[in-house]
């Protein structure tokens, strides 16, 4: 999806690296995704993720068709990405990603408004609801309120529990280089959020509805 | 060279009638009702991506000596993947497991590529069996320390030093065969992956009795047998690839085709260990490349050796 304002070199740009950046993850993870929750359809959706490295957005959008991929931009922290100006060009003009500010004592901008004006500009999101890479054992941190925020204001964009399988040991935090690994993505059944339903429940919900994606819940459902 | 030739033509109108009996099976099959069974979609897949093996192999010699290290070291890379990604890692192994794919790899068949034998047979088990575990010491991470080291040198063990012995054969002098190495490749293959298709059927047509039914319950005696002993038959009737007699060429397929069973067993054991069907999806039918490899895995370094004991 074109960018209001873009110059033609600098879309030209972006489209090569989203190109190289799906084959590099390809080559390197051999990615499939696995459609179990619904099926890749064309409807505008946000695609919710665990989150442990950064390679997590790319491995999510490279198992998406052409078509949807070119138009799904990732929530990322703008305090991380506008740190440096090398940081700031990547998430800005190669890896296209609508960037909010997480510390919300000092921001300026509200991320809920920025996330929102996305969607109506038509763009499909992918957010990690945790918040931050989750660096614990545990497999999935509490999530944010902002999922339950756009389920909210927007009823009508299908909200997509994503599990990313391996990536964080792929490219753990830190490290620069990817060790080849086998990746796959499972993608769940969309969470609707229900009438009279509130924030917690929906949170706790939505999380839930991810964590059943993960290999562990996969195989004891498997072994019944 | 002509051998070659035949070969292929050989494996063409093998793969030629392999496709159109499944073709044939699956046009009658479709007449009776509208979803194919399984198993007949697995064997048309399976078949399909025959073709393409045979297609990359024949890609491959075309370019000789490094086409084959190339083709080869890129199996080593497919199946190291497929083993890693199921062993227990941990944070402080990154920069090991990195090393594994761009150090090890790529050296492992340099060596071959300017044939530098001595070092070659031993890079593997002196060097890297005792560098991994130094630097996995260094890195400071103690926990699980003997199974995460004994899982890296056996994936390594297995998927680089093993299957790089296939290429191997092409740096054997033997005498009377100069510049026929690709022949010798050619054969093994041929046998080996011919005894695993030769154990599937026999197994699908007389199996009763199984070998190891808590490891893999598709692998029966009748199987075993049959297949064993017609893919030597079928060895000894392709001993003119090799510098083999008939009966040299049936004896040393039989060696491949045993040693390719363990593979098999052993890949099957480690399988069910982790709780997976297969390593992996790379081969549409097959699975990953390790479960197309194992067999070569375990045949290639035996046969590799016998024949640089008894005829170089």
């Amino acid at each position: 999806m074109d960018k209001p304002g873009e110059t033609f070199g600098k879309h030209v740009t972006r489209r090569a690296a989203a190109m190289v950046l799906a084959g590099l993850s390809r080559a390197i993870t051999g990615v499939r995704p696995i459609w179990q929750g619904c099926a890749p359809a064309g409807r505008q959706r946000i695609y919710f993720a665990n989150h442990a490295s950064h390679g997590d957005f790319i491995l999510l959008s490279t198992c998406l068709p052409p078509k949807e991929r070119a138009r799904t931009r990732a929530v990322a922290g703008a305090d991380y990405w506008r740190k440096n100006r090398v940081r700031h060009i990547l998430a800005r003009d190669l890896l296209n990603t609508v960037l909010v500010e997480r510390n919300w004592v000092e921001r300026a901008e509200d991320p809920m408004v920025i996330m929102l004006g996305a969607l109506a500009e038509g763009h499909s999101l992918i957010i990690f609801p945790e918040g931050t890479r989750n660096m614990t054992e545990e497999p999935l941190l509490r999530f944010r309120s902002g999922i339950y925020n756009l389920a909210l204001a927007r009823p009508d964009v299908e909200l997509v529990p994503c599990w990313i399988e391996n990536m964080s040991r792929v490219l753990p935090k830190g490290a620069f280089l990817p060790v080849p690994l086998l990746c796959r993505v499972v993608f769940g059944t969309p969470v609707q959020l229900e009438p009279e339903e509130d924030r917690h429940a929906f949170l706790a919900r939505a999380r839930d509805a991810l964590l059943a994606l993960s290999p562990e819940q996969q195989r004891a459902l498997d072994h019944g | 060279m002509v051998e070659a030739a035949w070969l292929f033509l050989g494996l063409l109108a093998v793969l030629t009638g392999a496709s159109a009996i499944a073709t044939a099976l699956s046009w009658k099959s479709r007449r009776k009702g509208d979803v194919l069974p399984d198993a007949l979609a697995n064997l048309n897949s399976r078949i399909k991506a025959w073709w393409i093996m045979v297609g990359a192999i024949s890609a491959a010699f075309f370019f000789g000596k490094g086409g084959v290290i190339l083709l080869f070291a890129f199996v080593s890379f497919a199946a190291l993947r497929e083993y890693v990604t199921l062993t227990h890692t941990r944070r402080g192994d990154h920069w090991i497991l990195i090393g594994m794919f761009l150090v090890i790899i790529p050296v492992q068949y340099y060596l071959l590529w300017i044939e530098w034998y001595g070092l070659f047979a031993i890079f593997v088990p002196v060097y890297c069996f005792l560098a991994m575990p130094a630097l996995t010491a260094i890195s400071g991470d103690t926990a699980r320390f003997l199974e995460r080291v004994s899982e890296q040198q056996w994936g390594i063990m297995l998927s680089v030093y093993c299957i790089s012995h296939v290429p191997a054969l092409l740096t054997l002098a033997i005498p009377g065969f100069a510049g026929k190495g690709l022949l010798l490749i050619a054969f093994l293959i041929t046998t080996v992956q011919g005894s695993d298709v030769l154990q599937y059927v026999f197994g699908k047509l007389f199996g009763r009795h199984k070998v190891a039914p808590k490891v893999s319950p598709s692998k029966t005696w009748e199987g075993l047998i049959g297949g064993i002993a017609s893919a030597s038959l079928l060895g000894a009737a392709l001993y003119w690839l090799t510098p083999f007699t008939p009966v040299q060429a049936g004896l040393m397929a039989a060696l491949a085709c045993i040693m390719g069973f363990f593979g098999g067993l052993v890949a099957s054991a480690i399988k069910r260990d982790r709780g997976v069907k297969d390593w992996g999806h790379m081969i549409e039918g097959h699975g990953g490349m390790l479960d197309r490899a194992d067999s070569l895995v375990f045949a290639a370094p035996v046969f590799f050796h016998f024949v640089r004991y008894f005829w170089t």
